[in-house]
């Protein structure tokens, strides 16, 4: 059935969900003041840039899976 | 403050709160079905809300008044700790992405509008369904509460006193949810996310105008320096990465064994809509994150909580900083954000006494109008059970029975969640790890005290939901959350208890689902429901012709 080994295919992308899910736990590596963005601390920023980098993946994620459907 | 600003608060949230709740009763009304009179149509709004509305819905029932009001509250006092629930907050969308399209497509299949009915359905048993339903209810009831907190701290602010205000708000509010199902809070999320919208944007501007993010945090840093506590700090102190992480990670978890989270997944209407959901669900954390930081801007301006109160915190800010008109619509806005998310878990609660335990155990084949009479019933009694309870209790108690809450819900991670991929789990196995999971979760809770920043004990038992580990007598500074621990717990007496029952030749259940209903999706077969299609084509479009089953309707 080559129709489901496309769709088995795409749904390969559902990996890069991974990306966002991993990328608030490493505290360590973000539980620093420096580099500062609008005077706000790293720690802060850092986690509100991983919404942003969530939407990007997600929606990527999306299309690259419905892509021909 | 002269009296008049305040008096000028006082009217603009009292017209808007207002405003809201006739939205409320209109709600009934928008784009009618032939008949409200059936759980599909009252309790999952037909499964019909398109990308737009399932996207205000979900924002108003997980992002909560208590988020709003508590999250800073908690960064005012602590700092960088308080701020988990932004990463917690971020995670559960793309996490949603793979489990919650499963949950939609499973109970579309069958008709399921509570995951109890999915366990009874994937491990053939109504036992471990009505024990699940339990477990929800009994997590949610006090989730309902810390809304109605919120609300009161609110109006504490305003300097509204006496307990009739918030009795009228939430007798209105529970008439609308009785009346409209729930098309009532999904309208309402619509008209409050553009309060919140306005709240943002004055964030932003005020934020800019005096001194920006640099001076809050400056003022914060010489705060948290010059205090005597060294858990509070512009960053995690050494040793409280591991508390946050397993913090975040457990209650990511929990929201998608929480009902109402549920609810307002099921009622949209195709997969690619919970897909789309997830992808653009992460704008709220946005605001999330902004409002959190707010706690470090309060501190910069020297606000001081009412009465010591730290839920106070963000209303005297708003009162402090604001013009009166402005204050006046952030607190409709933190007002309307509690009223929503109460009335979705009711319904959420509603619906799980009445599919799991009503309809199997105290009335076998109900008719669909009997089950949308008795969840409407229930639902109300669940928002006037939280009322007694805050009325009669202190409110600092029901906001740990909420920290409760989160650990006790976590306990049907296994059913509820596992259970989307794997029926290998023995019916009986997962019955027991819930209870032990339970059991291990109440009795850690207990073992956590509570400490003054100066580290003295203000309260011996159930202080807090992270566990120090130097309670368990290991030599360590690191604390970890308890719900993770329970949770487990529980998997290991899942996992043996399975091992042992099929050992011992034990009948599991009969799995009623079938492979393909984890992708089904609304092109496919669906439950019967009279209900037009389009009930929300007024903000989503015209919804695509369909194929199969539905194209007859």
């Amino acid at each position: 059935m080559p129709e489901l080994g496309v769709r088995a295919q795409r749904r390969g992308w559902r990996w890069l969900l991974l990306i966002p899910i991993l990328a608030p736990l490493p505290v360590g590596l973000y539980n620093r003041l420096e580099p500062q963005l609008w005077g706000v601390p790293f720690f802060y920023w850092y986690q509100i840039g991983c919404a942003v980098l969530a939407m990007a993946v997600t929606t990527l994620v999306h299309r690259l899976t419905r892509a021909g459907r | 403050m002269t009296v008049d600003a305040r008096q000028v608060e006082i009217g603009v949230f009292a017209v808007l709160l207002g405003a809201m709740l006739v939205l409320g009763f209109a709600a009934a009304r928008w784009r009618r079905p032939p008949s409200l009179h059936s759980l599909e149509e009252w309790g999952v709004g037909g499964r019909a809300f398109g990308n737009w509305v399932t996207w205000f819905l979900l924002g108003g029932s997980m992002y909560t008044a208590y988020t709003y009001i508590a999250v800073p509250a908690l960064v005012y006092g602590v700092g960088a700790a308080g701020f988990f629930a932004v990463p917690f907050a971020i995670m559960t969308a793309p996490m949603a992405y793979l489990i919650s399209t499963r949950t939609w497509s499973v109970s579309h299949a069958h008709g399921f509008v509570t995951s109890a009915e999915f366990t009874r359905a994937r491990f053939g048993s109504r036992g471990l369904a009505a024990l699940v339903a339990v477990t929800g209810i009994v997590a949610t009831m006090p989730y309902i509460a810390v809304q109605l907190v919120a609300l009161q701290a609110v109006m504490k602010t305003l300097g509204v006193t006496g307990e009739w205000p918030l009795t009228v708000a939430v007798l209105v509010a529970s008439f609308c949810t009785f009346r409209s199902g729930l098309r009532a809070p999904a309208l309402l999320s619509i008209a409050k996310d553009v309060l919140l919208l306005w709240l943002v944007l004055a964030i932003v501007l005020l934020v800019a105008m005096s001194g920006g993010w640099s001076a809050a945090f400056r003022g914060s840093g010489e705060r948290f320096t010059a205090d005597v506590s060294p858990a509070s700090g512009l960053l995690l102190p050494e040793g409280g990465w591991l508390g946050y992480l397993t913090l975040v990670l457990g209650s990511a978890l929990a929201i998608f064994a929480y009902p109402h989270a549920l609810t307002g997944i099921l009622a949209a209407r195709d997969r690619a809509t919970v897909q789309r959901n997830a992808a653009a669900l992460p704008v709220y954390c946005l605001a999330l994150g902004l409002v959190a930081m707010l706690g470090f801007f309060a501190i910069g301006q020297g606000v001081r909580p009412v009465g010591g109160d730290l839920n106070t915190v963000v209303p005297q800010l708003f009162h402090e900083v604001f013009p009166a008109w402005c204050a006046g619509i952030a607190y409709a806005a933190v007002g309307v954000a509690a009223l929503i998310p109460a009335a979705v878990m009711s319904i959420a609660a509603a619906n799980l006494f009445t599919r799991s335990i009503y309809r199997e155990y105290l009335r076998p084949g109900a008719s669909p109008r009997e089950e949308a009479r008795v969840s409407r019933w229930v639902s109300l009694l669940a928002k006037f059970g939280a009322l007694v309870f805050i009325l009669l209790l202190d409110p600092q108690f029901s906001i740990e029975f909420q920290l409760i809450g989160g650990v006790i819900v976590l306990q049907t991670v296994p059913a509820v969640v596992l259970g989307l991929w794997t029926n290998w789990f023995h019916r009986w196995a997962l019955a027991a790890g819930l209870l032990g999971g339970l059991a291990t979760g109440l009795f850690l809770l207990y073992l956590v005290p509570q400490r003054a920043p100066d580290g003295r004990i203000v309260k011996a038992h159930f202080g807090g939901s992270n566990l120090p580990l130097s309670q368990l007598g290991l030599d360590s500074r690191s604390a970890v959350y308890t719900g993770l621990i329970a949770l487990a717990v529980n998997l290991v007496i899942v996992v043996a208890a399975t091992l042992l029952l099929r050992a011992l030749r034990v009948p599991a259940g009969v799995d009623a689902t079938h492979p393909a209903d984890y992708h089904a999706d609304a092109t496919t077969t669906g439950p019967t429901s009279t209900a037009p299609r389009h009930s929300d084509s007024l903000l989503d479009g015209p919804s695509r012709p369909r194929v199969g089953a539905h194209a007859a309707r």
